[in-house]
């Protein structure tokens, strides 16, 4: 698929890439929901969703919603042949016994350790834990899919988190819409950039150390 | 015998300053019934024990706009700004908890455990006054049970004794809560006589179930 051109698709486009065959995967809210619009069928791609289901398919068309079946986000979606429903129970079984390969999450910020924070913000409160912090501990691969700075121009991958981290586990890749990197116990390495858009510029929006190795590759499809 | 009554019986047994289960999902699986009947009522001052924040005026988000909630023990407000600022101004105390972890303390209380150990929130937050265990080099969590003095269920199908059958997502925390309050309400969108639920299909056995009513969704 050709690469998009909004800040978010880019994000999803290059999440997409990194799933593979036969993966069960859990999206989040937000920028990880739109990964599914760039898997296609041949992947082979399971969707896990939080609220007790497997077999996720597209978001339901307005006027075909099915009662009672929503994703994580409380949106209508469609189900897919071989789809399964449970309860809460066993959904967090799924989760936090192993049984997700990838799951994507968006975050509030990310610091050198690769650890995450994505539930509360000091002195303003929410938006909440719900399922993050089990999928974090729980899932094979985590992927933080995020734009690289504020709305305010300030940025989210930094030193230090400064609000509540989601888990002490370093996440496995960070991909904005401008980079993607890769937490390492020796820091974070800066892996690829997106075209058009130069190694000072992401060291520039970025609050931490970045580790810049010879071969940073540009993100293609 | 019938175990199915009026809402307003139902309501008798839910009171002013109770600990009250709602299973739900951003509203979906949620007794709208039985919670309309509550807002009517205004029995207040109520401790819930909801997955999220729903929506302001869905679900238990009717409960936070009629001022009946004094705390919620939740995993997530974000989706209602209503409860947001009732907890920011202090008329609702919150009680964050990870989602794995509030079904894992429910199914907990249901099914006679004195607790679970989860590595969920370990060196976070959540981990405060909490008992933290270390175990074959692993560490986790002691996280206790939770029970509820009612909890009010809400299935697509339920028969006369209690049996239950619930539909897509909106099973969700329903047959964990059924087991783990006092006193167990159930409203049902469509009610059958015993027997014309298949026993391999219920997935409440009835026994769980002290109260049937009717739903109007």
């Amino acid at each position: 698929m050709t690469m998009p051109t909004s800040p978010k698709d880019i994000i999803a486009w290059r999440v997409a890439k990194e799933l593979k065959c036969g993966e069960v995967v859990n999206l989040g809210i937000g920028i990880p929901t739109l990964v599914s619009n760039y898997i296609t069928p041949e992947m082979n791609i399971t969707f896990q969703s939080e609220n007790g289901f497997v077999g996720m398919g597209a978001l339901a068309k307005p006027g075909e919603e099915i009662p009672d079946l929503t994703n994580a986000g409380g949106q209508w979606v469609t189900l897919l042949p071989g789809a399964a429903f449970f309860d809460t129970a066993m959904s967090f079984a799924i989760i936090r016994g192993g049984h997700i390969d990838v799951t994507v999450l968006g975050a509030l910020e990310v610091d050198e350790r690769g650890y995450l924070a994505n539930y509360w913000i000091p002195g303003k409160g929410g938006p909440g834990i719900g399922g993050g912090m089990d999928l974090v501990v729980g899932a094979k691969r985590v992927i933080v899919a995020m734009e690289h700075v504020r709305k305010d121009g300030e940025p989210k991958i930094v030193t230090r988190c400064s609000m509540p981290i989601t888990a002490k586990r370093m996440v496995d890749l960070i991909v904005t819409d401008i980079a993607v990197i890769r937490p390492t116990n020796e820091g974070l390495v800066l892996r690829e950039v997106a075209p058009g858009v130069t190694t000072d510029e992401v060291l520039s929006k970025t609050g931490a150390c970045l580790i810049v190795p010879d071969d940073v590759g540009e993100m293609v499809a | 015998m019938s175990k199915v009554k009026t809402i307003q019986e139902a309501m008798e047994f839910v009171k002013d300053g109770m600990t009250v289960m709602l299973p739900g999902f951003l509203g979906v699986g949620t007794p709208e019934a039985l919670i309309d009947a509550i807002c009517e009522r205004k029995t207040g001052n109520l401790t819930v024990i909801y997955n999220d924040g729903a929506f302001p005026g869905v679900g238990i988000g009717k409960l936070i706009r009629h001022g009946l909630v004094r705390k919620m023990i939740s995993t997530h407000t974000g989706t209602n700004p209503e409860l947001v600022k009732a907890i920011a101004e202090g008329r609702v105390e919150i009680e964050l908890l990870p989602q794995g972890t509030l079904v894992e303390r429910i199914r907990a209380a249901g099914a006679g455990l004195g607790g679970i150990l989860t590595p969920t929130g370990v060196g976070t937050s959540v981990e405060e006054r909490k008992t933290i265990m270390e175990l074959d080099g692993a560490t986790y969590l002691l996280e206790l049970p939770l029970r509820a003095d009612v909890a009010l269920l809400y299935a697509f199908k339920g028969d006369t004794q209690g049996n239950l059958v619930y539909r897509r997502t909106a099973r969700n925390f329903n047959p964990i809560m059924a087991t783990a309050a006092d006193f167990v309400i159930a409203e049902v969108e469509h009610l059958v006589d015993v027997g014309e639920i298949e026993p391999e299909h219920v997935m409440t056995p009835g026994i769980f179930v002290d109260i049937v009513v009717r739903g109007c969704n």
